[in-house]
Formats: structure tokens, C-alpha cells, sequence
């Protein structure tokens, strides 16, 4: 049978061909394909996994960030808190003060009109001792008449006061 | 709408008629028609490389033959000088020099003597321009990925990329295992070589080159060297003295294990060409129907028939070198591989 008989020619060329053919592909067409594959492979692999870790950072970016707003909220509410105690603090010391201030300017008032009084009775009474000396001269030097005259004299006198 | 379809049919039927009858003056003087012949002598190897005989004329190229005469050393010459009485070139029975040609083979005169012949032949053409594509095609795409790796496939290049990389992935990889690099440019020259060569055949008028048993034998012996030649320890010792046998049945296992390295590559030897050369006997069948019927009206039949063979071959085309490929990795796998489970299945 011709056809199950490898014919010696045929199998020389071929052994030939084919062994050029493997030859020059693997050294200049599967290698760089193939190195070429792998590399795309691996960039790809890199790429996704590089997209993977910024995500998780962006989670924890974001994680980092909504706590950082809760601090800062935390902040200002304690802040606004204080704000206020101070100030109801200063508003009721600005109370005490003002009325510790009036006060004192009733009191001082009230120290001066009692000296100011003190000082018209001690007025009145020098003005009422000269008065009275006045009084005495005059009964003294009117003394040398009768005795009528004399009491005549006071009760005038007595009346000149009283009008002044 | 019936009645059209009626008259349609009609016309058809009449036009066969006429078709059958000149068809039959034809046949009136080619007689002895040998089907057979004619197939063995399409999936064969020649001399020369035949597309079409019309009427008496054949439209063929003549092909150098090369023989080696212990005499003489090297001759060289046309095919075409082989000429019968008429002046015709004739391959079947004709005399050029010291040479005879009988049934397309040549023999020194003196049959004594014994020429070798490394004729460039039908099938070392088809050889030879299957190598131009595959080393055109590979060249073209290894190029682009020298030029730039990253860049997304093109063109032919996303076309042989997922092809390439499944042979990586899926046979390569996980039939050898860590080694599997080494092996590649094998693995990916036969599968390519064995698909393009199948399509090749395929294209009316082409060789059949995958369904030539010496093709095949060289593919084979090649698995078979590169098995047997990074054969580790393991291996050679799972043959010699496969683990965990007893004794007594070491004489049976012996001599199955050591026919075994042989029985693997001959079946990929014979399951590539058998593949090949039944699909082209097949569809070259039923074709040659019409010639037995001698009758036109087989033509439709034998033209869907063939068609569907045809696409069927397509197939198989890439089925069968795949299948070379995927089996060869086996091989390769099971006699470089370190492990240490005990019944290990063989490839068949």
C-alpha cells in the first residue's frame, strides 16, 4: 500500500522544512509573542491590583475624613458651650459691678448729704450762737434801761429770728 | 402561489433533464472512470501538481525531480520530460533517461539498482509555501508585539492572540505544569503548522499533506524525542519499575509500560493521518457519486453531502491539531512532571 508507506523524500523534506520553520518561529515569533503576552498579563494584573489598593485608601481617606468632621463638630460645640458660659460669666460680673458701683455712689451721696447736713446744723448753730450773742449784746447794752424795755427787746428780737 | 411554485419545480426538473442528456454524450467516451483510483490518486503525492482536466486537456504543473542514483550521484530534471508516445507528459508509465516513471514512481531502468527519490513533490510544494505563511503570519505579528507589548491586538494579531494564548493557558500550562516554557515553541509551531496544513488540504486542488503518513511520522517521532529526551527520573522509573507493582506482575507490566513509549506516538502518528485522509476520501466520494450514478441528478446530493463534509473538515481541521498538540503536552507533561502520588493515570 502506497499510502500507509512513508515515502523517503518526502519525510527528508519535511524533517527539513519543519525543523527551519520551528527554528526560526521560536526564535523570532513565539518568544517575543509570548514574553509579549506575559508582560501584558502581568501589567494588567498590576493595574487592577494598583485600582484595587486605591480604593481601599480612598475608603479609609474617606473614613479618616468623616472623622475628622465629627472631631471638628465635637470642637465647635464645645467651644460655642464655653463661648457661653463665659459670657452669661461676664454679663452677670458686669451686674455685680454696676450695682457694687451704684451702690457706693448712693452711699458716697448719702456721706455727703450728712455732711452736708451736719455742716448747715453747725451752720445754724453758729448762726444761732452769734445770734444769740448779737441777742445778749444788744439785751446787755439795753439792760441799762427798765426792765419792760429789756423784755420788750427779747421778744423782738425773738421775732427778728424767728423771720430770718 | 401554489400554481407558481408548481411551474417553478417543473422548469427545475426540465432543466436537469437537458443537463442529464448532454452530461450522458459526455460520458460516451470516458468509460472506464475508476473512482477509486482517481481519490487514492488525490490524497497521494505526484510529480506534478494537477488542478483540472478539461476535456482531454490537463491543466497541471510539472515539478522538479530530484533523485539520488548510487551511479550517478544527484540528477535533476523536469517532471514534464517524462513523455508518452503522443509527445504528453505521463506520469503513469514513461521512460526520460536512466529513469522510468511507474504510477508516478520513479525507478532506475535497471531495476537492479535502487534511486532514491527527493523529488519536490506535490506535497513538498504545499510544504514549502504552508512554511511561507506560517513564518509571513507570525513574523508580521511578532513584530507588533516587539514594537509595542501593551498595546490592545490588531488585525491579525486578535486573531491569533486568543488562539496562542488558550494554547498557553489551557494546554500548555496545565498539561507540563511549571516547565511548560521550554515547550512552548513546540507545541505552538505543531498546532499551527497541523491546522494550516489541514486547511491548506482543504483549498480544491491542494495537497494532502497532514493525511501523509511520513508527515505525520516526523511530527510523531518528534513528540516522541522530546518526551523521552526530558524524561526525568520519575518517569523512566514509573516505566522501568513502576511503583507499588508486585513482583510477579512485573513481567506483565514491563513490557506494556516500554510499548507503551512507543504506542504514544504511533497513535499520533496514525490519528492525524487517518483524520485527514478519511475526510478528503469522503468528501472526494461523494463527489465521485455522480460518476458512479453517471447521472447529473446526484450532483445536488452529492453537493450537499460534500458541503457539509466540507464544513465538517473545518472543523476537524483544527480539531485534529488541537488534539495533536493537547496529547504531545501530555506526553511531554507526564514525563517531566515530579509528584508523588502512586497511581498516576496515563495518557492514551
Amino acid at each position: 500500500m502506497n499510502l500507509v508507506t512513508p515515502e523517503f523524500g518526502l519525510l527528508f523534506w519535511q524533517i527539513l522544512i519543519f525543523g527551519i520553520v520551528l527554528f526560526l518561529l521560536s526564535k523570532f515569533a513565539w518568544k517575543p509573542i509570548v514574553t509579549a503576552l506575559e508582560e501584558r498579563e502581568n501589567t494588567i494584573a498590576d493595574a487592577l491590583g494598583a485600582a484595587e489598593k486605591a480604593k481601599e485608601e480612598m475608603k479609609n481617606l474617606q473614613a479618616s475624613n468623616e472623622k475628622l468632621l465629627q472631631e471638628a463638630r465635637l470642637e465647635r460645640d464645645k467651644i460655642l458651650k464655653e463661648a457661653q458660659v463665659t459670657a452669661s460669666g461676664l454679663i452677670s460680673e458686669a451686674k455685680d459691678k454696676a450695682s457694687a458701683e451704684a451702690n457706693r455712689l448712693v452711699d458716697n451721696a448719702r456721706v455727703a448729704i450728712q455732711s452736708e447736713k451736719a455742716a448747715a446744723l453747725a451752720e445754724v448753730k453758729n448762726t444761732a450762737a452769734s445770734l444769740a450773742l448779737e441777742i445778749a449784746e444788744k439785751v446787755i447794752r439795753k439792760n441799762l434801761s427798765s426792765d419792760g424795755a429789756q423784755k420788750t427787746l427779747v421778744d423782738e428780737f425773738i421775732k427778728e429770728s424767728k423771720l430770718n | 402561489m401554489k400554481v407558481s411554485r408548481f411551474f417553478q419545480s417543473l422548469v427545475v426538473v426540465f432543466l436537469l433533464g437537458i443537463a442529464r442528456l448532454s452530461f450522458a454524450g459526455d460520458t460516451a467516451h470516458v468509460k472506464d472512470f475508476n473512482v477509486g483510483e482517481t481519490i487514492m490518486h488525490h490524497i497521494g503525492d505526484s510529480h506534478e501538481w494537477h488542478f483540472a482536466t478539461v476535456g482531454q486537456t490537463h491543466v497541471t504543473i510539472p515539478l522538479p525531480v530530484i533523485v539520488y542514483n548510487p551511479e550517478k550521484g544527484l540528477d535533476m530534471f523536469m517532471a514534464s520530460n517524462f513523455k508518452d508516445a503522443t509527445g504528453h507528459m505521463n506520469l503513469m508509465d514513461a521512460q526520460y533517461g536512466d529513469y522510468v516513471i511507474h504510477h508516478d514512481k520513479i525507478h532506475h531502468k535497471n531495476e537492479a539498482i535502487h534511486v532514491m527519490d527527493f523529488s519536490i513533490t506535490k506535497n513538498v510544494v504545499s510544504l514549502m509555501i504552508s512554511a511561507a505563511l506560517l513564518l509571513y503570519i507570525f513574523f508580521t505579528i511578532a513584530k507588533r508585539y516587539k514594537k509595542n507589548a501593551l498595546s490592545a491586538p490588531s488585525g491579525m494579531q486578535s486573531f491569533f492572540e486568543p488562539i496562542i494564548n488558550y494554547l498557553i493557558e489551557e494546554v500548555a500550562k496545565p498539561a507540563i505544569g511549571d516547565k511548560y516554557k521550554k515547550y512552548l515553541p513546540y507545541l505552538l509551531t505543531v498546532f499551527f503548522f497541523i491546522w494550516f496544513n489541514n486547511l491548506l488540504g482543504l483549498v480544491p486542488g491542494g495537497a494532502n499533506l497532514t493525511g501523509n503518513i511520513a508527515v505525520t511520522l516526523c511530527l510523531a517521532v518528534l513528540t516522541f524525542l522530546i518526551t523521552n529526551l526530558s524524561g526525568n527520573g520519575y518517569y523512566w522509573k514509573h516505566i522501568l519499575w513502576t511503583p507499588g507493582v508486585p513482583l510477579p506482575l512485573r513481567v506483565i507490566i514491563l513490557p506494556i509500560e516500554v510499548v507503551g513509549v512507543f504506542t504514544k506516538p504511533l497513535s499520533l502518528m496514525i490519528r492525524l493521518f487517518a483524520n485527514i485522509t478519511a475526510g478528503h476520501i469522503i468528501i472526494l466520494s461523494f463527489i465521485g457519486l455522480i460518476f458512479i450514478f453517471k447521472s447529473v441528478l446526484m450532483a445536488p446530493v452529492s453537493i450537499g453531502f460534500g458541503l457539509f463534509m466540507s464544513f465538517m473538515e473545518l472543523f476537524v481541521a483544527i480539531m485534529q491539531a488541537y488534539i495533536f498538540t493537547l496529547l504531545s503536552a501530555m506526553y511531554i507533561g507526564s514525563a517531566v512532571e515530579v509528584h508523588d502520588h502512586a497511581d498516576h493515570d496515563h495518557g492514551h
